[in-house]
C-alpha cells in the first residue's frame, strides 16, 4: 500500500461499494476469496477505487496473517478509506466492506443451514450442493491467477510466476507449514531475487 | 485446524457431523469458516450463540490485520518490505491455487464425471480470469447449467 490515491467518494459511491458487496456475498461460495477475481474487476478495473498493488498487499497481508481469510475484504474497505483521506474514511470502509460482505451470506446461512440439515436427502438440495461445488475450484484458481499476474511481464517477472509455481505444488503435494513457505517467500522478495 | 480444535480436543462435535455441516458451510455463500461459525453457535444456543460465535471469529483477526496493514503501510518505502510482500503475494497466489486443485481432486466422486467438470471448471476459468467477466452472469450461466445437469443425473 506504497502509494495513496486521492480520491473524494460521496455517499453515493460508498452505497455503491456497499450494494456490491451485498451482491459479491450472495456469489461468494466457496469463500469470500473467491470473489476476488469480481472485486478486482470492479474496484481495480472498473471504478480506480483501488490500485493492483493496493489490491494485492491487502490478499497477502489476509493471508499472511492468523483468522478467517475474508479479512483481505476489510484492508480493501480500509485502503479504499485510506484512499479518501484519512483513518476515520478508513474505518468507515471497513465497515461497509465487512458488513456488505457478511451481512447476506450470515443471514442465508443461518436460517438455511437448519432447512438444509433437514432436506439433506431431498434431489434438488443434493443437486444444488453438486452443481455449485464444480464451480468452487476454478474460482480459487482465478484468483490465484489474478493475483500473480498482477507482476505480469513475463520477461522480468518470471520468478515470482515460478515462486508461485513451486508453492502451489509443495502445498498440494505435501504437508508443509504454510508459515514456513510464506516466509521463505518474504525472504526472497526483501533480497530482491523475485 | 477447525476440525482439529473442534472435534479432536474439545469434542464439540463428531467428524461426521463435522463433515456434514463442513460441506454445508463450504457450498452455501460466505466465508466458510464464518458459516460454520454461525451454524454450530446457531444449533447449540440459537441467535444469541451464533452472534457470539461470529463475534468471536472475527474481532481479534480484524485488530491484528489492521495492525499488520498499518505497520506495512509505515514501511513500504523500504524496497525490501515492498519485496517481501511481493513475494508473499506469490506464496499466497501459490496456496490458493493448490486449494483449488486439492478441491478438484473431491470432483472425481461427481455424478457427472470429472471430465464434465473438469470442462464447466475451465469454462469459468477462462470467463472470470481471463476474459474477466463480472461473476454473476458467469455464476448464473455456468451454476445453473451444472445444478440443472446434476439435477437429472441424480436419481
Amino acid at each position: 500500500m506504497n502509494e495513496v490515491l486521492s480520491l473524494q467518494m460521496g455517499w453515493p459511491q460508498w452505497l455503491q461499494l456497499f450494494l456490491h458487496f451485498l451482491v459479491l456475498s450472495l456469489l461468494s461460495v466457496g469463500g469470500a476469496i473467491s470473489t476476488a477475481p469480481d472485486m478486482h474487476r470492479y474496484l481495480v478495473d472498473q471504478q480506480n477505487w483501488l490500485t493492483d498493488s493496493q489490491f494485492n498487499t491487502a490478499i497477502a497481508i489476509a493471508q499472511a496473517s492468523p483468522g478467517p481469510n475474508v479479512l483481505f475484504v476489510a484492508l480493501m474497505g480500509w485502503q479504499i478509506g485510506l484512499n479518501n483521506g484519512g483513518l476515520l474514511t478508513g474505518l468507515l470502509g471497513t465497515f461497509i466492506t465487512m458488513l456488505g460482505i457478511l451481512l447476506p451470506s450470515t443471514t442465508l446461512t443461518y436460517s438455511a443451514a437448519r432447512w438444509s440439515h433437514d432436506n439433506r436427502d431431498k434431489r434438488a438440495v443434493r443437486a444444488f450442493k453438486l452443481g455449485m461445488a464444480i464451480l468452487v475450484p476454478a474460482l480459487l484458481i482465478s484468483t490465484a491467477w489474478l493475483l500473480v499476474s498482477a507482476y505480469a511481464n513475463p520477461s522480468t517477472d518470471w520468478p515470482l510466476w515460478l515462486t508461485a509455481l513451486v508453492a502451489t505444488l509443495i502445498v498440494w503435494k505435501t504437508r508443509t507449514h504454510i508459515l514456513g513457505l510464506l516466509g521463505m517467500g518474504a525472504l526472497l522478495g526483501a533480497l530482491g531475487i523475485l | 485446524m477447525v476440525q482439529r480444535e473442534l472435534v479432536e480436543k474439545k469434542r464439540w462435535m463428531t467428524n461426521e457431523e463435522f463433515i456434514e455441516e463442513w460441506a454445508v458451510a463450504q457450498v452455501l455463500p460466505g466465508p466458510n469458516v464464518i458459516n460454520l461459525a454461525l451454524m454450530f453457535g446457531g444449533r447449540h444456543f440459537g441467535l444469541r450463540g451464533a452472534m457470539v460465535s461470529l463475534a468471536g471469529i472475527l474481532t481479534i483477526p480484524l485488530l491484528v490485520v489492521l495492525t499488520l496493514a498499518f505497520t506495512y503501510s509505515q514501511f513500504s518505502h523500504y524496497p525490501a518490505v515492498v519485496g517481501a510482500l511481493r513475494g508473499m503475494a506469490a506464496v499466497a497466489g501459490g496456496l490458493i491455487a493448490a486449494t483449488g486443485l486439492k478441491l478438484l481432486n473431491s470432483l472425481r466422486k461427481h455424478p457427472l464425471g470429472f471430465r464434465a467438470c473438469l470442462g464447466i471448471g475451465l469454462l469459468c476459468f477462462i470467463a472470470v480470469a481471463l476474459i474477466r467477466l463480472p461473476l454473476v452472469y458467469v455464476l448464473l450461466v455456468l451454476g445453473t447449467t451444472g445444478i440443472g445437469l446434476t439435477y437429472r443425473k441424480l436419481n
